[in-house]
């Protein structure tokens, strides 16, 4: 499979370490637009912008393309972000990974399930990874940035945190940065019920790649990836200090609570049986965002004291 | 979306999956008029999004119009789970032998479609036993893969064949209709070795709803979940009195939990989406005010990229235009927090620092109001 870190900010000695180009796929709407501006201020190496209909235009200086194998074909980016509604994702999904994007970053909310999957077995076929739908994006704290997240909560550090939920993946971090826990990377697998790299796939790829000390899961009520983790923790003897949070769980039964993936059926999906999951993981759940550093720093001192 | 029984079952008769004889009512006066179309006896269902239904009383037999007459207006008032019966279906009864259970459903963790099967159903999932399960992709299920599960469960000859049909047809339905589950529990062998849908259950991807006009029949939404919905915003109603309302469902959801630690009591979940601008927060201002059980407003905003003097704009407008007249406690990290405190002085409005320190003080508030 190819390897996260290695598409997003390459080898240290690469010509363009840690300056990979990527391609905005909507770059002309407004959330486009206004994110690509943000994403250059923070130094990602925005290339390439492709709108039908708007060929030949600049954006912020950057060139625009009508179709994603032009510019492909222009940059030789393997990374791109998407912006464009919903209803036109499949669409843009397919044409980036027909043209060999290698990573796909998929930002819009309400995606159907039928298109979401659609684009997790096609990028399979293609060798590519999925980021999303309905993700905030990745960030390397102090590098680059490539997503909808502030740059304000983030700091760079040896935390990981990977989270479902894109403003919880910004509170948890600004609790990390004012404890002083900077982070290595923050990426979120989106809220929807098919994520094209699931929480313990992106818990492998993070654990494998980055300088870490330390692992934050910010996940909430629906499914059963946080058990799944739990599980894949104890199997592999995961040695590193894990914190989790969970949201939802004042949460209604069978309601869906903002996300699409945040609905619980019977028992599954609920708090209580994640909690439980992870508290045999040894994995201790915080009942606050704010408490998130606390436990952090509680793990890493018992593992100082070893 | 979840359909209820009839509905569901309008789909599996669509899609020739058979099912009893059936009639559905609102109202009594329809009733009687089904209940003679009908003929005695028959079982009369609440149709309700909600399980359990038969141990809560509200699916009963009814053997004659002596019998109608009480258990009609009994099941139509009845409520399970919080749940209100939406309409009444009538059906004639069936001559069960062995009731089975049959679903297709998204496989989160798998991330494929699955089918469960079973001989033993009739009983809710969870108890379901022998359990057949077999993945399937996309949800499409060919004829040898209907017969492996069918033979799987030790059926045989007629009863078999129309297996294998029905699971086709089940399986048929998710994939047309974006369904996230397609249930039937239980589907029951008849005297005569035919097999029938008792009953139904059918969620269908609410973001694949923009492609299915033909179900949109079906969709029942309240007039303040269509114009939230219309924002932008998701909203669900809860039975509290602090309205609890912020930026990003993770973020509702976890200031949902740390009021209800607290002991106050959230009257909706509120998600105005990820950025916030003057516009969506007055436009969720003037959602919560048709709210009539609310007394407080939380209000827990991640700024970041926003100005929170956008959003306290909001407030004030709100205020002057007299759309609310409720303490608000406000906790919005970003930019220009200290101007807004400034902006919210001699207001309704608090701003705090921390969200916990919005929630203990909403909840004391609550609390001194009774």
């Amino acid at each position: 499979m190819v390897d996260l870190f290695e598409i997003l900010i390459g080898k240290e000695g690469d010509k363009d370490y840690q300056k990979k180009p990527v391609i905005v796929q909507g770059i002309t709407g407004k959330f486009g637009a206004f994110h690509t501006q943000q994403m250059l201020a923070y130094g990602t190496n925005i290339v390439a912008g492709v709108t039908p209909g708007k060929g030949g235009q600049k954006l912020e200086g950057v060139p625009i393309y009508e179709t994603m194998n032009e510019a492909v074909g222009a940059t030789g980016a393997k990374i791109s972000i998407i912006f464009v509604p919903a209803k036109f994702f499949l669409s843009a999904a397919k044409d980036a990974l027909e043209a060999g994007i290698k990573l796909l970053i998929a930002i819009p909310e309400h995606v159907p399930v039928k298109d979401a999957l659609t684009i997790v077995e096609l990028a399979k076929k293609k060798d590519a990874i999925v980021i999303g739908p309905n993700t905030p994006g990745i960030i390397i704290p102090g590098v680059m940035k490539i997503g909808i997240m502030p740059a304000s909560p983030f700091k760079p550090g040896r935390i990981a945190v990977i989270s479902r939920s894109g403003t919880l993946m910004y509170e948890s971090s600004h609790n990390l940065s004012v404890a002083n826990f900077g982070q290595s990377i923050c990426l979120g697998i989106g809220g929807d019920p098919i994520n094209g790299t699931p929480l313990i796939e992106a818990f492998d790829i993070i654990r494998n790649g980055a300088n870490i000390d330390g692992v934050i899961v910010v996940g909430e009520i629906g499914g059963d990836a946080e058990e799944m983790l739990a599980q894949h923790i104890i199997d592999t003897k995961f040695d590193k200090p894990v914190v989790a949070y969970i949201a939802g769980r004042a949460a209604p039964k069978e309601k869906r609570m903002g996300h699409a993936g945040a609905i619980v059926y019977g028992n599954y999906g609920s708090a209580e049986s994640k909690v439980s999951m992870y508290t045999k993981a040894n994995v201790p759940v915080a009942k606050r965002p704010a408490e998130i550093p606390m436990l952090l720093a509680g793990k890493l001192g018992k593992g100082r004291i070893k | 979306m979840r359909l209820l029984e009839y509905q569901a079952k309008s789909l599996f008769e669509d899609y020739g999956i058979p099912i009893p004889k059936g009639l559905t009512s609102t109202d009594i006066e329809q009733g009687r008029k089904d209940a003679s179309a009908l003929g005695f006896p028959f079982v009369i269902k609440a149709q309700m999004a909600v399980g359990g239904r038969g141990k809560a009383g509200a699916i009963q037999k009814c053997q004659n119009a002596d019998e109608f007459e009480l258990k009609y207006p009994d099941i139509m008032q009845k409520v399970v789970k919080g749940e209100k019966t939406k309409a009444i279906l009538l059906e004639k009864m069936a001559d069960i032998k062995k009731e089975l259970y049959l679903s297709l459903f998204l496989n989160r963790g798998k991330r494929c479609y699955t089918i469960i099967a079973s001989v033993d159903g009739g009983v809710e999932i969870e108890s379901v036993k022998n359990q057949i399960i077999h993945e399937v992709g996309l949800g499409n299920v060919d004829a040898k893969t209907a017969e492996e599960v069918g033979k799987q469960m030790g059926l045989k000859d007629k009863t078999l064949t129309q297996f294998i049909d029905i699971l086709q047809k089940l399986a048929k339905i998710t994939v047309e209709k974006e369904a996230e589950l397609a249930e039937i529990n239980p589907l029951a062998i008849l005297g005569d070795d035919s097999v029938v849908a008792l009953d139904g259950k059918v969620i269908i991807d609410d973001n694949a709803m923009f492609r299915h006009d033909e179900l949109r029949k079906f969709q029942e939404v309240s007039e303040l979940e269509e114009r939230a919905e219309k924002s932008g915003f998701s909203l669900v109603e809860l039975d509290g009195n602090i309205a609890v309302v912020g930026n990003g469902a993770g973020l509702v959801m976890s200031t949902l939990d740390m009021l209800s630690d607290n002991g106050g009591k959230p009257a909706c979940f509120l998600d105005v989406g990820g950025g916030a601008t003057t516009e969506t927060v007055y436009e969720a201002l003037t959602l919560i005010s048709k709210m009539k059980k609310v007394k407080g407003i939380l209000v827990n905003l991640y700024g970041g990229i926003v100005k929170t003097t956008t959003v306290a704009t909001a407030f004030i407008k709100a205020y002057e235009d007299k759309v609310i007249d409720l303490p608000v406690f406000a906790r919005m990290s970003g930019a220009e927090a200290d101007k807004s405190k400034e902006m919210f002085k001699g207001s309704r409005t608090k701003m705090f620092d921390t969200i916990e320190e919005a929630i203990n003080a909403a909840v004391i508030e609550m609390n001194k109001n009774g």
